[in-house]
């Protein structure tokens, strides 16, 4: 949508000078306002409750909450598991990806399709789904429950889309006529890959990598069966946070909160600083 | 590239067995264990009081978070789209605010907000109960929700230009007159596809809904809320195998809509 602004900026600011004396901005001033006000009623005065009941006992306070042993362990554990995640997503995605535009085969366009279920389903489904396969009741005993691994599936489970889904128009627009001289100059596949086609899709490998590394730090309904949530063991970030507000602990799940907000927020902004930059260089 | 038939088989093998074990082997034993014992055991399971009470509920929160994220959400993507006012940038960011958000944060949020001993406390005080009661199920609801009509809506509505509203306005067009007859036209499969999206999360939401229920069975409990509770507070997998199959089903259509919803947007 942002291409679409940049693209005909001129445009767009004579017509800006022309629409404010016939069409008044489309909603006007008061939808203006309308559109503010319920943005900050629905989102912006809930989050920022949570960072003033961080900061209650002042930014040592949160510190503290952030750093205790078992809030430092979950926090640990969900950057650890996440990061994992999106390499395997990295690497599973860009296959998946690869076969779909690149291989024909029966079924294919039921393949396709069920690369996005993981999105439409209810992610306690999900738990649940996972759980029956690979949790006590399993028929062919692959117990997991409660064990890191099956962190990791659910979590593979919920973020399968993203890197796919980035990869593949990249993969249908990629340059075969270079891989063709390539080929026709010797190269053989792996050259190929790693010389033409991997630098092609890094921004759009970087882009789900990230979009996957933010969903799974948040994460809750599909770890929140298989998971167990031991301690210290495989509680994530959001589990914590949860039992924290079960036991009356408000400034500590405040405070587990606006670690996960921030390391979101940090993963996302060098997301679009990233992808600002090789579109730059692109153009350049 | 010129790719052996070996690598290439063994690469399909490679993504289609990967796509087999993390998704269709467990789909497929969900709906197996749902159905095993015959549709007679599956239709008691959906339609206990307790199960009853919870679609109703799921569908409540639907009705009422549809419609306001449909108005909210298309002033916000007009006044994103063709406005041009101080802040815009900021209310951009905060559009995509929700994606970046744990349920769980979303949540906690809420409490912390409208919460008895939140901001809003005094709401409470008054006997108007937010928190663990209907409205703060809306309230995370609709938090989550948020971005899906805007940000199907405002592509939709930069591609349109607006050049046809101007000339209604032109042509002594009221406002609301070209909306009606020009703008919504132009942007009802865009509109189409954030209202499915919106219903799907809406259905699915759990996290977030999970901290500001009271997860009260038969009062303020939701679909996903029920599976949750069947399984961990009842042990009772079959009735959650059963109710996780019904949300299963409506992600299905939900996804079957988003297709079709697809195509037409490509056709327009």
């Amino acid at each position: 949508m942002s291409t679409v602004v940049q693209a005909r900026p001129e445009s767009g600011a004579r017509r800006r000078g022309r629409r404010a004396r016939s069409y008044g901005g489309g909603v006007g001033p008061l939808g203006i306002g309308v559109a503010t006000l319920w943005l900050s009623i629905i989102v912006l005065l809930p989050l920022a409750a949570v960072l003033a009941k961080s900061l209650e006992d002042g930014p040592a306070g949160l510190w503290d909450a952030i750093t205790a042993p078992s809030a430092r362990a979950a926090l640990i554990l969900t950057v650890a598991i996440s990061a994992v995640v999106a390499l395997i997503n990295v690497v599973v995605g860009t296959l998946i990806a690869w076969v779909l535009v690149r291989d024909e085969f029966p079924g294919k366009g039921f393949v396709n399709a069920l690369i996005d279920l993981p999105f439409a389903l209810p992610t306690i489904v999900a738990s649940i789904v996972l759980l029956s396969l690979y949790g006590p009741n399993s028929p062919v005993d692959i117990d997991l429950y409660a064990t890191r691994p099956a962190l990791v599936i659910a979590l593979l489970f919920v973020t399968l889309p993203f890197v796919v889904r980035s990869v593949q128009p990249v993969l249908i627009e990629v340059d075969r006529e270079a891989e063709q001289a390539a080929a026709s100059l010797g190269a053989g596949n792996w050259t190929i890959f790693r010389r033409i086609v991997l630098p092609a899709l890094v921004p759009a490998l970087l882009g789900g990598a990230g979009l996957a590394f933010a969903r799974a730090i948040g994460e809750f309904g599909s770890v929140v069966l298989i998971g167990g949530g031991i301690p210290r063991e495989t509680e994530v970030a959001s589990q914590y946070i949860a039992k924290q507000i079960e036991i009356d602990r408000p400034e500590s799940a405040a405070a587990v909160s606006v670690a996960l907000l921030i390391i979101a927020f940090v993963v996302l902004f060098a997301l679009r600083l990233a992808a600002s930059r090789t579109q730059r260089h692109e153009r350049g | 590239m010129a790719i052996s038939r070996t690598t290439r088989l063994s690469l399909r093998t490679l993504a289609l067995g990967y796509l087999f074990v993390l998704v269709m082997v467990p789909l497929g034993l969900i709906l197996y264990r749902t159905f095993e014992d015959g549709l007679g055991a599956f239709w008691e399971q959906v339609t206990t009081p307790a199960s009853i009470s919870a679609i109703q509920m799921s569908l409540l929160i639907v009705a009422i978070v549809v419609p306001l994220n449909v108005i909210f959400g298309l002033v916000t993507a007009i006044a994103l789209a063709r406005g041009n006012f101080p802040g815009r940038g900021l209310l951009q960011a905060v559009v995509d605010l929700p994606f970046a958000v744990s349920p769980v944060v979303v949540g906690v949020s809420l409490v912390l907000l409208w919460g008895v001993r939140g901001w809003f406390g005094g709401l409470a005080e008054a006997g108007i109960q937010i928190i663990f009661s209907l409205p703060g199920m809306v309230l995370a609801t609709i938090f989550v929700t948020l971005p899906f009509v805007v940000r199907e809506v405002e592509p939709v509505l930069h591609e349109i230009g607006d050049d046809q509203e101007e000339a209604a306005a032109t042509l002594g067009a009221r406002r609301w007159q070209t909306f009606w007859r020009i703008t919504l036209p132009s942007i009802r499969w865009g509109l189409a596809y954030g209202v499915v999206l919106t219903v799907a999360r809406a259905l699915g939401e759990f996290g977030a809904v999970l901290v500001v229920s009271g997860n009260v069975p038969g009062e303020s409990q939701t679909l996903t809320l029920l599976v949750h509770a069947r399984y961990i507070d009842d042990h009772n997998v079959f009735g959650a195998y059963a109710a996780s199959t019904v949300l299963m089903f409506l992600a299905l259509v939900a996804l079957f809509l988003m297709t079709i919803l697809n195509r037409k947007r490509e056709d327009a």
